[in-house]
């Protein structure tokens, strides 16, 4: 089973990243911060890492650049997952070596359509992911 | 809802836009047409048919959007836009050397996800389309839908379903809350309204047909007729993409299913009988063949 390092300082929300990425069968452990994220990549390098931006004691963007200089840190696919929307921020995060970038608010649809972007996940055969979807019921 | 409400209404789409549902589907309905009723300042669906039946006729043109406007995101599925990049367009390059142009026809264009996508695609293959000259028509039955699509303006939901954040960043500019794509993808779709039930063969001749998830909504015989204009439409070495869930199979001869590539068809020995075509495709056609 694949691991997903959840890093956000809010631990609802690491609550609601867990549950979806879980149902996707990943085991997940979280951070609640930058830092304690990079101990966590120290002990076992994940192959997922969903990482919010601002956070207490270090960021995510700092993180991203600490995880990519650690042996095996260019391995694990980092998604972030922030409130930070702005076009210039999600440049700065790819250049830094995010693979993917999720803006807030996000649902079980965005984190499966961006792990699937990634590789993370096997795509699934759409037309049945959605109970109100025509395709389905007609 | 009545049963004979539920009538009126299936009998309706049926007619306006060949809409089949079948006799369980009134969740369907109330799910779409309520938020219509309340936003028409009618009490609920009775009110609705009631008004509709008195000739509302722009009604009926919204009753008719509400219930066939499809859910659609960028590079929905995946797979049909692989073969677009791996064997759509490598072979039409080769077979298009002299000409250097190709047709593309989405025939559900819907918000302008699939149209996009495509255009998006063809950007990104670079220099081996370089003096080529490619059009991509996208039709659709709803003009709300088209002028959201000549908009190409997104929520930044839509444009977090399917869509890499590379392209994002590379095609969209963020206007506030929401993400415009650039202007130069925009120029590359044209957009046209368009009933599938009614005459299409003035929009020519093409060499590729994306039909996604719309046929799913006719009955047999509608889909057989549609798959017959559609073979009188396409270059005889063209190619016809599906929706996942839907089949040319058991349904028409003009289309055969190309192996080991899901949902991608080309035009089957079916079409010779009913297309009428023209000398030098009919030349191509032997030589491809033959």
């Amino acid at each position: 089973m694949k691991t997903c390092l959840v890093v956000d300082d809010s631990g609802v929300v690491r609550k609601v990243a867990r549950r979806i990425i879980e149902a996707m069968n990943f085991h997940v452990i979280e951070a609640e911060d930058g830092e304690k994220a990079l101990e966590a990549c120290n002990c076992a390098m994940p192959e997922a890492v969903l990482l919010d931006w601002n956070m207490p004691v270090m960021d995510g963007y700092e993180f991203l650049g600490n995880l990519r200089r650690m042996p095996g840190g260019d391995v694990p696919k980092v998604v972030f997952c922030t409130t930070e929307n702005g076009m210039d921020h999600i440049s700065r995060a790819l250049s830094a070596g995010a693979n993917e970038y999720i803006m807030k608010p996000f649902d079980r649809d965005i984190v499966a359509a961006k792990f699937e972007e990634v590789g993370l996940v096997a795509a699934p055969f759409q037309e049945t992911s959605e109970s109100d979807h025509p395709d389905q019921i007609i | 809802m009545t049963p004979p409400d539920y009538e009126y209404l299936r009998k309706l789409l049926k007619d306006h836009s060949g809409l089949d549902l079948s006799a369980d589907k009134q969740y369907l309905i109330e799910s779409r047409l309520l938020p219509l009723a309340r936003k028409s300042g009618l009490a609920g669906l009775p009110e609705l048919v009631q008004k509709m039946k008195g000739g509302s006729s722009s009604l009926v043109a919204q009753v008719v959007e509400a219930m066939t406007t499809n859910e659609t995101f960028f590079f929905r599925d995946k797979v049909p836009f692989d073969h677009f990049r791996e064997k759509i367009v490598p072979d039409l390059l080769q077979a298009r050397a002299t000409r250097k142009s190709i047709r593309i026809w989405c025939a559900a264009g819907s918000t302008g996800q699939e149209p996009y996508s495509l255009a998006m695609c063809l950007k990104e293959m670079g220099a081996v389309l370089n003096g080529w000259r490619v059009e991509i028509l996208a039709t659709d039955l709803s003009q709300e839908v088209l002028e959201k699509s000549r908009s190409g303006i997104y929520s930044q939901f839509e444009v977090q379903r399917g869509l890499p954040i590379q392209l994002l960043v590379k095609y969209f500019k963020q206007i506030g809350e929401v993400w415009q794509i650039n202007a130069d993808i925009r120029a590359m779709v044209q957009h046209r309204q368009l009933n599938l039930l009614h005459d299409f063969s003035q929009l020519g001749v093409f060499d590729v047909i994306f039909c996604r998830n719309v046929l799913i909504y006719f009955d047999q015989d509608t889909k057989t007729n549609i798959f017959g204009r559609l073979g009188r439409m396409i270059e005889p070495d063209g190619f016809l993409v599906l929706g996942a869930a839907e089949t040319v199979v058991g349904l028409t001869e003009v289309f055969k299913p190309v192996s080991d590539r899901r949902g991608l068809y080309r035009p089957g020995e079916g079409r010779a009988a009913t297309a009428k075509p023209i000398a030098a495709a009919a030349l191509r056609f032997a030589a491809a063949t033959g």
